[in-house]
């Protein structure tokens, strides 16, 4: 699903990282391990197309990720990934339902208004469909985050530090829900962290050294 | 979902600005309607009262002053001028047509004109009820006056003398409704015409003696202006004459020829409006300046509304290409987001602007009598909207190529 291969990448003149070469099956899921500054941001970023000028080869659900063109890429993105954030990022000026249908409305998708309902019911949130996303809790907020995320059914699912900012009891919720969610939309998991306590919770693990 | 609702979800959830917005754009646009359907429909109700007419001769004063009272009965007479010298203007050989004016009475806020049927002809004016006048103290009443004064066919009043309310009553002598005048949204409605002869008669107990006299001489020649009345009387005065040409050239001769006359002046009335505008238009300049200053101080806080949300909004931004949005999409909501506050702005703008008009024709009874409505549109409004559009594209643009440009993974990772 996630293949790469001599990957390396330079922030303007500053010295280039590069990155182990590694493949990561379908529905297989992954755990991006270092210290901040080591590069896991910047490989997640440049996995999930939102980072170019990167040499070497990404390839994703069997695409050359530097071969598609900005718009062809933002497509891809919207269609094959879902990402989750450290900060949730949610789109304050909307409610919970809002901010969920946006999914399939950026990827040029369906609608389907059904789906809101089972999503939110699956996170355990499903009262607060119409709420405002800037009166949910942080736990909460994160939960939609995620709702949102493989609201599309992405082969590929990107998360970025989603627990780094939460309590023990949350961290094991969101990690245990983003697992959750992934398999049951089969979707492959890759989480940058470094955060430890999600050592033990997902097998596969690259670490990477600045 | 679609970026309309979007942007307006994003609008919704900064009521304060949003509303600021609107209101000061609207307030600009709506000071422009007004004006521009005030000015617009002053003039088109100046030209249609001033239509066929091309000169207006009465006695020497300002010209301005003449024509503001003899077409459009605002104004007060610049004096009287004799018959015999009128006389002679008519029978030139440059004049097609000369219609008699006498005034000096007045029924309420109403003039009544001494006049002939050629005047109200002018105005392609139809007698709606009753019929035309043909004896001395007849009259026929404009739509206006009739309505107004709620005055019946074959009801008696009495005039004032003046043009003013209050005038002294010439109680003695009562006219008496024979007609009342279709509407012709011209000055007509306003008026109260009668013959020239009843206007005499009022101010002149000796008319009827003098009348009969005339008729009794063998060698009677009637007045090509006033047929009941001999040719070259020395004695009757009238206030002014509205002259039709013949041809083109009496627009060259027939004004220098009556003002070589002691007693006469003449005015154009296509000259004088055009010189009262002049006059008008620096006081609508002022307003107009007024009403785009006002604009552009909305543009600049739109602008800078825009420009902010933009700032506070660089992570929702992100996170919609990272959903798929392309950067198209991005420019396109933020300027739709302009576009939609203008346009908010310049309709409630366009429907504050009318309402304006149509409350003050509702209470300004001068607006009425000018013939001035709140419910017209004109296309210059469809303008005012395009023009407006256009503001919020460009408000929106340097936002807009801000989003485009937008590093999205330096703005994700937090830096």
């Amino acid at each position: 699903m996630v293949t790469i291969k001599n990957l390396s990448f330079a922030y303007g003149d500053q010295k280039g990282i590069s990155f182990p070469d590694f493949s990561i099956n379908k529905g297989e899921h992954c755990l991006l391990l270092g210290e901040s500054g080591s590069g896991k941001t910047t490989l997640l970023h440049i996995l999930g197309g939102l980072l170019r000028g990167y040499s070497g080869s990404v390839e994703v659900a069997g695409t050359e990720l530097s071969a598609l063109s900005e718009t062809a890429l933002d497509h891809f993105r919207g269609k094959h990934m879902g990402f989750v954030f450290q900060r949730n990022h949610l789109i304050s000026a909307l409610t919970v339902e809002k901010n969920l249908i946006m999914a399939p409305y950026l990827a040029e998708l369906p609608v389907e208004h059904q789906k809101v309902d089972d999503v939110l019911r699956s996170l355990g949130i499903a009262e607060k469909k119409h709420t405002k996303v800037t009166e949910l809790s942080q736990g909460q907020a994160q939960r939609v985050a995620i709702a949102r995320a493989v609201f599309n059914n992405p082969p590929v699912i990107l998360a970025d530090e989603p627990t780094s900012a939460l309590d023990d009891k949350s961290c094991a919720q969101v990690i245990n829900l983003l697992i959750q969610q992934a398999n049951a939309h089969k979707a492959t998991l890759l989480v940058a962290t470094h955060d430890q306590r999600l050592k033990d919770m997902i097998s596969k693990q690259i670490s990477l050294h600045g | 979902m679609n970026i309309l609702l979007l942007v307006w979800n994003y609008l919704k959830a900064k009521p304060l600005n949003t509303a600021l917005n609107i209101v000061l754009l609207s307030l600009g646009i709506a000071v422009i309607v007004v004006l521009l359907l005030f000015n617009k429909q002053l003039e088109e109700k100046i030209s249609e009262n001033a239509r066929g007419i091309d000169l207006v001769v009465g006695a020497k004063g300002s010209p301005l002053q003449l024509i503001l009272c003899n077409i459009f009965h605002i104004d007060f007479p610049t004096g009287n001028i004799n018959l015999k010298e009128a006389e002679r203007i008519a029978k030139n050989r440059l004049v097609k047509n000369a219609i008699p004016l006498a005034l000096g009475d007045s029924y309420g806020a109403y003039r009544i004109i001494g006049t002939d049927q050629r005047y109200a002809e002018l105005y392609k004016a139809e007698v709606a009820q009753g019929e035309w006048f043909s004896e001395e103290l007849e009259v026929v009443l404009g739509a206006n006056v009739a309505a107004m004064t709620k005055l019946n066919l074959n009801d008696e009043f009495a005039s004032a003398h003046g043009l003013t309310v209050g005038g002294h009553a010439h109680d003695e002598h009562n006219f008496v409704v024979k007609g009342i005048l279709k509407r012709s949204n011209t000055v007509l409605d306003n008026l109260i015409l009668t013959s020239v002869e009843s206007v005499w008669h009022v101010h002149d107990l000796h008319t009827e003696e003098d009348h009969q006299h005339h008729e009794q001489d063998t060698s009677f020649v009637a007045s090509p202006l006033v047929p009941s009345i001999a040719a070259g009387d020395s004695t009757k005065e009238i206030t002014s004459l509205l002259i039709q040409y013949r041809s083109a050239m009496g627009a060259i001769q027939l004004p220098r020829f009556v003002n070589g006359q002691s007693s006469l002046q003449a005015a154009s009335p296509a000259f004088e409006t055009a010189r009262l505008f002049s006059i008008l238009g620096v006081g609508v300049d002022i307003l107009m300046a007024f009403a785009y200053v006002l604009i552009f101080i909305s543009a600049l806080s739109i602008f800078i509304a825009l420009y902010n949300s933009l700032r506070e909004r660089r992570y929702d931004l992100a996170i919609m290409r990272s959903m798929g949005a392309t950067r198209l999409k991005l420019v396109v909501t933020i300027l739709s987001e302009g576009v939609l506050l203008t346009l908010l702005g310049s309709v409630i703008g366009l429907l504050l602007g009318h309402g304006v008009l149509m409350i003050m024709t509702a209470f300004v009874t001068e607006t009425q009598k000018a013939g001035i409505s709140g419910i017209v549109f004109y296309h210059e409004e469809w303008i005012i909207l395009a023009g407006s559009l256009l503001l919020g594209v460009l408000c929106a643009l340097i936002p807009a190529w801000q989003a485009y440009r937008t590093d999205i993974s330096k703005v994700l990772a937090g830096n």
